[in-house]
């Protein structure tokens, strides 16, 4: 290749050729379309971020946060927070032991066949939109025992069970299998190994899993439609009655004809984002920890 | 070479390694038409091999000629693999490990595994990797466990350097330490015999002395059974060596066993002799 006789230092310092200009220039133009690109990821957020504190500031008072919205006078929220935090820590229970439990048998237990065969299923059920899983409760649960805050628990654990158990398989699928075999080779049962070695290692992971259908229960709608129902009452620990939620009063504050109202369905919103983004910095800072480790 | 003419003759019955026969009682492994499968590829041919007790037996040979799956028969850690299964007998003390009444589990408590990667379990400390196989295995007993722990790591010549710091994670030590800490970990639940994959590949010059040392002290104890790419490891620490190589129907198969010296200096086959000389593998 080298037909001249110069010296591989002088050659170094020769001015670009005209192909090496132009790679320079098309790597360049990649990268500022990429940025571009990313950067557009990020606009939506700022402004759901910036709408949303914008229009739901003005309401959002102590009062917002302290009285009902069945109230006589200054109605708030407090019915939709506090039904939020019964009905979705009650759906994270039903589907957090029963999705870890689903995951770990899947990844640690069942045959090739057998996992491949239910991860499909899983698949299918996180894609499957989350008003189905309201309108299957509503044609069970509901249709006999009326509209009641577990029947919206319920709908809310269909809808965060397939999402424990994929993450729970993925996050034990990272385990090194050396660790197993390690277990094994010292003559520990299958069913020790994986309680002492396999899910300690994966501790970390498996809460990010849950924390996630956790934030994901906070922010869904439609299960709750013809479930829960919502209550403009405060209802505290009576399951068997309707009860709102965050996003259930967003959806009806904001139809609603006043003003008033419709703001307070913003004010809501932000208690909504501050919950899940809360969720989700936990998470993430978890993350970064477990990698650390 | 450290292997020892001398210890050789001071046992009672010569080389076993190519069958001798007329002992009573049986003692040690055999192995006895071992052939091992994954699905249905056949990667390991007929194997029959004695393996003398309180002895260390290397197991050389080429890559993909099925030395470590020969290994992992010898304590049902082979059929752990999805599809994998093994034909033939292996018995330990004259009982066959794969009889249908034997539990895998009693078979792995009496024949340890060190791997080629130390993998120490990244949740436990030092102390609690030691004491993880008894203490998984029902032990509760503080003061036993202690006990167990520290004669564990004296016996792997790790104690001095880590008996102040027993309550660090396990993953806190050096490559070489943390092999130590595996074979520990092994030695902790008492068993007959060790098998050790390639137990140094990972690790520098200096650790590999350190384990080879330790392999020469264990050998008192325990049947030692190793795989290794390395002639002078094997040269170095076994009594006897089978030789392993590849058919062309990709299975691998026993050339020839036996004492080591034997081997390396005048072996009856010319795939030994090419195979111990570097002119092929």
């Amino acid at each position: 290749m080298a037909t001249s006789a110069r010296s591989a230092g002088a050659r170094l310092l020769e001015a670009p050729t005209g192909r090496e200009r132009a790679r320079f220039r098309a790597d360049r133009m990649i990268r500022i379309v990429a940025l571009g690109a990313t950067l557009l990821t990020i606009t939506p957020l700022a402004a759901i971020i910036v709408f949303v504190v914008a229009r739901g500031l003005p309401t959002l008072t102590i009062s917002f946060l302290v009285r009902s919205a069945g109230a006589p006078d200054n109605p708030g929220a407090l019915n939709a927070i506090v039904g939020s935090l019964q009905m979705v820590p009650i759906a994270l229970v039903m589907s957090g032991f029963a999705g870890l439990l689903a995951g770990i048998y899947l990844a640690e237990f069942a045959g090739s066949r057998v996992a491949g065969a239910f991860s499909f299923i899983v698949d299918v059920l996180l894609g499957v939109p989350s008003i189905i899983a309201g309108l299957l409760v509503y044609s069970t649960l509901v249709a006999v025992a009326g509209s009641s805050a577990l029947a919206g628990s319920v709908a809310l654990a269909v809808v965060m069970f397939p999402i424990v158990i994929r993450t729970t398989v993925e996050v034990l699928r990272l385990v090194p299998n050396s660790l197993r075999e390690a277990s094994l080779a010292l003559g520990v049962s299958t069913w020790r190994t994986v309680v002492s070695v396999v899910l300690q290692v994966a501790r970390a992971g498996l809460l990010t899993g849950v924390m996630l259908a956790f934030a994901r229960g906070f922010g869904e709608t439609a299960p709750l439609l013809f479930t829960a129902r919502g209550s403009d009452a405060l209802n505290i620990g009576h399951l068997s009655e309707p009860m709102s939620a965050l996003p259930l009063y967003v959806y009806q504050n904001s139809r609603l004809p006043s003003d008033f109202f419709v703001s307070q369905a913003w004010s809501a919103a932000i208690v909504l984002l501050a919950i899940v983004l809360a969720i989700n910095v936990i998470v993430r800072g978890r993350s970064v920890n477990a990698r650390v480790d | 070479m450290t292997a020892t003419p001398t210890a050789v003759a001071t046992r009672e019955s010569t080389p076993t390694a190519r069958g001798a026969a007329g002992h009573q009682a049986e003692v040690g492994l055999r192995l006895d038409g071992v052939s091992a499968f994954y699905g249905d590829f056949r990667a390991v041919r007929d194997v029959t091999l004695e393996v003398r007790p309180m002895a260390v037996t290397a197991l050389i040979g080429p890559s993909g000629c099925g030395k470590s799956t020969v290994l992992r028969t010898l304590n049902r850690m082979h059929e752990t693999i999805g599809g994998a299964r093994v034909e033939g007998s292996v018995r330990l003390d004259g009982i066959d490990i794969y009889r249908p009444d034997v539990d895998p589990i009693r078979v792995r408590r009496l024949v340890g595994m060190v791997f080629q990667r130390p993998n120490p379990f990244p949740s436990m400390s030092i102390y609690e990797n030691v004491a993880s196989g008894v203490r998984l295995g029902g032990l509760r007993d503080r003061r036993q466990l202690d006990e167990v722990v520290e004669r564990s790591l004296r016996r792997a010549a790790l104690w001095d350097e880590v008996k102040d710091k027993r309550h660090h994670p396990g993953t806190s030590l050096s490559g070489g330490q943390q092999q130590r800490l595996c074979i520990a970990r092994t030695i902790a639940v008492e068993p007959e015999a060790i098998l050790m994959d390639e137990p140094c590949s990972a690790l520098d010059p200096v650790s590999t002395r350190h384990i080879e040392e330790l392999i020469a002290e264990l050998r008192r104890t325990f049947t030692i059974m190793i795989v290794t790419h390395n002639l002078a490891q094997a040269a170095r620490v076994s009594d006897d060596t089978a030789f392993f190589t590849m058919g062309d129907d990709r299975a691998g198969f026993l050339v020839e066993a036996g004492p080591t010296t034997t081997m390396f200096t005048s072996p009856t086959n010319r795939l030994t002799e090419d195979y111990v000389a570097g002119r092929f593998g």
